[in-house]
């Protein structure tokens, strides 16, 4: 069988697998804002985390030879970037959307300072599981070519549905988003439950960044995201706050994010920029749809800047 | 004579109050530049460099001499016309950080326009090309505070991502529709005409997008601190409830003000295309509308105040390639330089109000 043989029906197998491979990063920064949004904070500087988080993970993977050390440095250089967001937004009047951007762009500074160095090295990259053995489609084994983090995002995103609805821990948190007064009352400290979950949001986001520069695309260079840190808080949204919410939400942007290449693969090349606009404008008409200038929306947390 | 002693020092201390509160509005921001300053030092501590070394290049490649003040003005045109798109719905209490696509969309809609003229003169076709890039620009963050206002889309998020539309737009057009086929490694429209480009302004030799962006600096300090508009965007901007119960239209104003931004920065891609490139292409995308927004922060969104602080900022990156030969550090040196500014001025907020010698009402108190 060769590539021909397929015709159109490449494009919704292409799509299927760079839909998973692509939604990937969006599912673990989508699930870190979806933490952090939780709590009450809004966080905007998961697009710095997650390209300084490809770059770390990319030079602990190329310097200790295992990209799984990669992806711990990911997280830790995540939460890192957490912790400070999350402290300097606890002081008074001190604006989280503004310090989001500010850390975005110290981020990426950051990212671009330290990767100089680490864009020429190949570094060890993560492992897939192949799915689609059974087929002798060549489009069906690559499109089901699966790599681990994604089952890894899946199981988080239930396990984060699960703590939310369950535990003492997910009550805490979603008290703190809700109502600071009645989390206080409670006797909770809201601003230490707050930094502890934009941390831990910012070091899946990290996770997200170590992805793209271990998996898929797979090197590390100046320009390899693009905003997909910004569409997960976007996808948050879209998502009305709900883990599991965001596994759909992520695959369906990922969906969006692989049109453009897939249509590419079987030859349609007019307006090949516009695809890759593709993403933003289907994000942009979600937040369209999704908002209301009157209501307030359903299952948003009490406490958050943006829905207020 | 205790009592008038004390009378005489209560005088003083009232006549003290009203400079006091100026002073904390320009102590505080200069604190928090040097504090940032100060932190991006230790950082070049850090990683094995002199910070010492480093702002002495970076007053020289800035500052040092007629050709450095030259590229620093250059860069500072844009930073003066896209922070006003920060600045201006700042005002309103929107936070537009979208700038650079009005920027890439005003270049390219004058580029687009510029094929389409004939022989016109430079008269007619200047003011075409210059509105051709602030409508596209105003259009495009108009949009932006029409979706917040009617629609409740948070401006951040849909700004930033109209930016990446914006780019990719102008990809396609450059590679495609507007493509002058002539253009083989780097795709561009067709190069405007030798009389369609703006000129150097005599003795400085900066183009004229200098001028015109001071001068809209100060007519958007007019619009905000002296027109019935701006008191009434200022109102909305602190309390939009009791604007909408005073009966002003919210909604004109929002549009009004991010698509007068937009039309700011649209009007800045015009001149990268008219005066610096002179067609439009990828480095139509420069970062200028992202440094913008930390003007304009920086500023704290008073328009006069831009004009110093681009004209700071347009230093850093002017002095940018000065620092990468002579101390070998990456171009992105001065992205990590601004982050810790930004941050540094944001932190600064919490400290308004809060200090004793700032605030008189405080001062009776023991």
């Amino acid at each position: 069988m060769n590539e021909t043989d397929l015709g159109l029906w490449a494009v919704p197998l292409a799509i299927l697998g760079g839909a998973i491979r692509v939604s990937t990063p969006f599912l673990f920064v989508s699930l870190g804002e979806c933490l952090t949004e939780r709590a009450g904070r809004i966080n905007l500087g998961l697009e710095g985390t997650l390209v300084f988080g490809a770059m770390s993970g990319y030079a602990v993977s190329y310097l200790s030879g295992s990209a799984w050390v990669g992806i711990l440095a990911g997280a830790l250089a995540g939460a890192l970037f957490g912790l400070i967001h999350g402290i300097l937004c606890s002081l008074p009047r001190v604006n989280d959307i503004a310090i989001g951007i500010a850390m975005m762009l110290l981020g990426m500074g950051l990212a671009f300072f330290f990767g100089k160095g680490f864009i020429q090295p190949v570094a060890p990259g993560l492992p897939s599981i192949e799915l689609g053995r059974w087929s002798d489609v060549p489009q069906v084994r690559a499109a089901l070519k699966i790599n681990v983090l994604f089952f890894i995002g899946a199981g988080l995103a239930f396990a984060m549905w699960w703590m939310f609805r369950t535990t003492r821990l997910g009550l805490i948190i979603r008290t703190v988003g809700d109502s600071a007064d009645a989390a206080r009352a409670m006797g909770l400290n809201v601003t230490l439950a707050r930094v502890l979950a934009t941390a831990a949001g910012d070091a899946l986001a990290g996770i997200g960044g170590a992805y793209l520069s271990l998996y898929y695309p797979g090197s590390w260079n100046e320009g390899i995201s693009s905003g997909q840190g910004l569409m997960a808080v976007a996808l948050v949204i879209f998502a009305r706050w709900n883990p599991l919410g965001c596994f759909w939400a992520a695959l369906l942007f990922g969906g969006a994010g692989a049109l453009g290449p897939a249509l590419q693969s079987v030859g349609i090349n007019q307006g090949y920029y516009l695809f890759y606009a593709a993403p933003y404008v289907f994000t942009l008409g979600l937040l369209f749809v999704t908002s209301s200038p009157t209501r307030v929306m359903a299952g948003a947390p009490g406490e958050l800047s943006i829905t207020k | 004579m205790a009592l008038s002693g004390r009378r005489t020092r209560a005088d003083m201390l009232q006549r003290l109050a009203p400079w006091a509160r100026s002073a904390e509005a320009v102590v505080l921001p200069v604190l928090a530049l040097l504090t940032g300053l100060l932190v991006f030092a230790l950082f070049l501590l850090a990683v094995g460099k002199s910070p010492v070394q480093f702002y002495q290049l970076v007053y020289l490649g800035a500052f040092g001499s007629g050709f450095s003040w030259q590229n620093t003005l250059s860069r500072a045109s844009p930073l003066l016309l896209a922070a006003l798109c920060v600045a201006l719905p700042a005002r309103l209490g929107l936070v537009v950080i979208g700038g650079e696509g009005a920027i890439v969309l005003g270049g390219v809609a004058a580029a687009g326009v510029a094929m389409l003229l004939g022989d016109v003169s430079a008269a007619i076709a200047l003011p075409l090309l210059a509105i051709a890039g602030a409508v596209a620009g105003g259009l495009w963050i108009g949009a932006v505070g029409a979706m917040r206002h009617y629609r409740g889309v948070n401006e951040t998020i849909a700004s930033l991502l109209m930016a990446y539309v914006a780019i990719a737009l102008m990809n396609h057009l450059v590679e495609g529709p507007l493509r002058d086929p002539a253009s083989l490694n780097k795709p561009s429209t067709l190069a405007l005409d030798a009389d369609f480009r703006v000129g150097l302004i005599p003795e400085i030799g900066v183009h004229w997008g200098l001028l015109v962006g001071v001068i809209a600096c100060v007519l958007s300090w007019v619009l905000i601190e002296r027109t019935t508009w701006g008191f009434a965007a200022r109102i909305a901007g602190g309390n939009l409830r009791a604007a909408q119960v005073q009966g002003l239209a919210v909604g004109r104003l929002v549009v009004a003000f991010t698509a007068l931004g937009g039309a700011f920065a649209g009007l800045a891609g015009m001149f990268e295309v008219a005066a610096v490139h002179g067609s439009a292409n990828a480095s139509l995308a420069a970062g200028y509308g992202y440094t913008a927004i930390l003007v304009a922060f920086l500023a704290r969104h008073n328009p006069l105040v831009i004009i110093p602080v681009a004209i700071m900022l347009a230093g850093f990156e002017a002095s940018s390639g000065l620092i990468q030969r002579r101390m070998g550090l990456p171009d992105a040196t001065v992205l990590v330089l601004q982050g810790f500014v930004f941050i540094a001025i944001l932190v600064s907020e919490t400290l308004y109000g809060r200090l004793r010698m700032f605030n008189p009402e405080r001062w009776s108190r023991p």
